[in-house]
């Protein structure tokens, strides 16, 4: 007698979140309307429409900025210590209401509600909690006290609140004051974040949220008031800023693209490396820029490896991503669904083999099913282009050396990982990778002390840690 | 792999060479892997069926320096009818002396006799000792055996030895299952609870246990994960499919589900039935039982709801 061991739906109650039919912006300290034409944000697992949200126009942005501006003199003015105190409260008040910013994390954006719960909403805690602590310790950090004064930050819509803490935790603890446009995809969190704002009694201007599209995010880019700019996104909107940003005194950093290796050597421990490899292609639909979506494989392990990874992959589990046994959620916007198919297709066509395992996906939404592309080469688009999406490309190399090589012969370097027993080999590639973070046997791995960012076209400055200090101060 | 391993044990080199040879086990990883599994969310229904199943798969088991007669049919009689209209247990685990006690008082219900013979839980007896406890207990009545590995051999790199025991026994056995009890805690790394698992399978075992339950830490998650993966990778190599049973520190229903879960994602839905799946305990069947009646009624009844036996 053998039984299916069928999952019931487990799905978290969405009634935790309270969601306003409209959003305002969140101007210096208060919630105004918007004077552009406002927007849906919908649910991406769903096509439902969550919210509508205001659009800030070029003089709305200006008003948040000259807030920001006036905030500046109090906010940095203030002992660290003090500084420290509101961060600190912040903090807790994210993990207070942590259940209610991952159930709306994950039905704005569509990642699996274990991962927003597990993943996003204790690292966006730990953030705040992190640069709370640096914030009296400044002169211990090498860069100087002095702040810049008005920060313009866009972020993506990957891993909205993470990103939004790695922006605004480390601006506020030098003494900055900001301006943060979330993208027009998933900006629920960062009003709620507003909120908690005011929950924390941070004072009105410290920080100010502004929603729209592209034209909003260039208005804080290009503000002459703005005196320093953070971004991350693709890299062709990266580009659009740097342009827009040179020849101004204001500074800039970077967090762009990635197409990062996964390296796994023969002598590998397999069932973990398999696991690796999913986490680093599938967490989050793929949607992450450090994503390990080239796998080079040895090519004495080849056949073995990618058979454990085809039977591991055929138990992934993807659909409703508040069911809290989800593993693979939704993709984030019909757009970007589109870019995904046409660059699958794209492999396809160039004659690499394409696989997925059997996986029901729902009729609604925007869904592509967990995608692995065997027989490429480096000279095939997937294997150059950033697809962002659960599509991995699996390469094989001969030696180290030439896993090296492959791995950094990219137009990117945010990221790789590496994969074997040999803890001397581990050293050695580390040594020659150009990625800002390597990871050994293990992937995806984020913590608020390690230092994030990367080489070439995946843009510069690091976020994170000590280092993340240095792109707020003026050193 | 299928070339060689009518070879494998040909000499100790050989043997060593093999095990070896296996793909390595990173700790981190397994343990996270372990901890991920655990916190899949099991509900309604598939909660109903997990509990019945737990139950059904359930080696209801005392091992007591002062276990009688008595106390053994006591059991007995509670793994052939749990009550409430529960499933019966898979077996019943006794020690050697009271396998007849078992065997007449479980006659003719379906449920198992298993016996933990070969110098339980040490193992530090001669091989001829071990050969005549088991083949003592299975003339007894004992329908499977449970033996214990020599520890000490296998950590001093003596593979030939274990290997050479566990096949003695195997044949001592006759038509009773074996299942071989590697005392994962007392070897101490994954490599090596991976090792034990093929060793003891190309020896002939028809299950792999985790533990003696005499010795801690006993079947801990990522332990039984991967001798999942060890049974999984042995069934491709070879065709022959082994069982797994962890045992001992397994008392709640959501240890038993989590299992079923490991069980469920890692080795797959073959491995989810009392022949290839076991839950060696004492004390879980009761709060399998309680979750049961809560799931049936909503309410949690008081302890004394649930028999003692």
């Amino acid at each position: 007698m053998m039984a299916i061991f069928e999952y019931a739906p487990a799905p978290e109650s969405r009634d935790i979140v309270d969601i306003k039919p409209s959003y305002g912006l969140f101007i210096d300290g208060e919630f105004t309307d918007g004077s552009g034409t406002p927007f849906k944000t919908i649910n991406p697992a769903t096509e439902e429409t969550l919210a509508e949200v205001a659009t800030a126009s070029t003089d709305d942005v200006d008003r948040a900025v000259q807030a920001a501006r006036k905030a500046f003199g109090v906010w940095s003015a203030l002992p660290g210590a003090e500084r420290a105190k509101y961060l600190f409260r912040i903090a807790r008040i994210i993990q207070e209401r942590a259940r209610e910013l991952a159930v709306l994390e994950s039905l704005d954006n569509g990642k699996p509600i274990r991962e927003s719960r597990d993943v996003d909403l204790p690292l966006v805690a730990a953030h705040f909690f992190y640069y709370a602590g640096w914030a009296d310790k400044l002169q211990y950090a090498g860069f100087g006290t002095k702040p810049l004064g008005v920060a313009g930050q866009v972020i993506p819509w990957n891993f909205p609140l993470l990103m939004l803490a790695w922006k605004i935790a480390p601006a506020l603890a030098c003494g900055n004051t900001v301006v943060l446009k979330p993208a027009e995809t998933t900006p629920l969190t960062a009003l709620l974040f507003a909120d908690i704002c005011r929950q924390a009694d941070l004072p009105p201007g410290v920080v100010n949220i502004v929603t729209g599209a592209g034209e909003t995010g260039a208005a804080v880019v290009g503000h002459p008031d703005v005196d320093k700019v953070a971004f991350t996104g693709s890299t062709e909107v990266g580009r659009l800023i740097a342009r827009a940003v040179a020849g101004t005194d204001k500074k800039l950093t970077l967090e762009l693209g990635g197409k990062a290796a996964n390296i796994v050597f023969e002598d590998a421990a397999i069932d973990q490396a398999v696991e690796g490899i999913v986490n680093g292609i599938f967490f989050n639909q793929g949607h992450v820029c450090c994503a390990g979506s080239r796998l080079l494989v040895q090519e004495s392990v080849q056949e073995e490896l990618l058979a454990s990874l085809k039977r591991r992959l055929a138990t992934l589990r993807v659909g409703d991503p508040l069911d809290k046994n989800t593993d693979v959620g939704a993709i984030n916007s019909a757009e970007q669904l589109a870019k995904i198919k046409e660059l699958s297709q794209i492999g396809e066509a160039e004659g690499a083999e394409r696989w997925s395992p059997a996986c029901e996906l729902p009729e609604r939404g925007f869904w592509f099913p967990p995608t692995v592309f065997t027989g490429v080469a480096q000279s095939h688009t997937i294997a150059r282009d950033e697809i962002f999406g659960p599509v991995l490309s699996v390469l094989t190399f001969r030696t180290p050396a030439e896993a090296v090589e492959k791995a950094n012969n990219t137009p990117y370097g945010l990221s790789a990982g590496i994969w074997t027993e040999k803890g001397s080999r581990i050293l050695w590639m580390a040594d020659r990778l150009r990625a800002g973070v390597v990871w050994a046997n293990t992937f995806n791995k984020f913590d608020p002390a390690s230092p994030f960012g990367g080489y070439k076209e995946s843009g510069y400055g690091r976020e994170g840690g000590l280092h993340g200090l240095e792109a707020y101060l003026d050193v | 792999m299928t070339t060689s391993l009518a070879d494998v044990a040909s000499s100790d080199a050989a043997l060593r060479a093999f095990l070896h040879g296996l793909p390595g086990v990173d700790r981190v990883g397994a343990d996270q892997r372990a901890a991920m599994l655990g916190t899949r969310s099991i509900k309604t229904t598939a909660k109903a069926q997990a509990i019945d199943l737990a139950i059904s798969m359930v080696d209801l088991t005392t091992l007591e320096g002062a276990d009688t007669a008595g106390k053994v049919r006591a059991m007995c009689t509670k793994a052939v009818r749990p009550g409430g209209g529960a499933p019966q247990v898979a077996a019943v685990c006794v020690y050697p002396d009271l396998v007849e006690v078992a065997a007449e008082a479980v006659r003719g219900s379906g449920v198992k006799v298993a016996s933990v013979a070969t110098a339980f839980p040490s193992g530090r007896s001669s091989l001829e000792v071990k050969v005549s406890d088991t083949a003592l207990a299975v003339a007894a009545g004992a329908d499977e055996i449970d033996m214990v590995i020599d520890r000490g051999a296998f950590l001093s790199g003596r593979y030939m030895k274990v290997f050479e025991e566990i096949v003695a026994v195997k044949a001592a056995c006759g038509p009773a299952h074996l299942k071989v009890i590697l005392e994962t805690g007392e070897l101490a790394t994954y490599d090596n609870v991976r090792r034990a698992s093929w060793l003891a399978m190309l020896a002939g075992a028809d299950f792999i246990k985790t533990s003696t339950g005499k010795v801690s830490p006993a079947a801990t998650l990522p332990v039984t994960l991967v001798m999942l993966e060890a049974v999984r990778d042995f069934r491709e190599a070879t065709g022959r499919q082994v069982g797994v049973k962890p045992a001992g520190g397994i008392r709640t229903t959501k240890d038993a589900i989590k299992n079923l879960v490991l069980v469920h994602e890692t080795a797959g839905d073959d491995w989810l039935s009392s022949e290839w799946f076991r839950l060696g305990a004492s004390s879980l069947l009761n709060d399998l039982l309680m979750q049961r009646q809560k799931l049936a009624t909503g309410r949690y009844a008081g302890p004394d709801y649930f028999t003692l036996d």
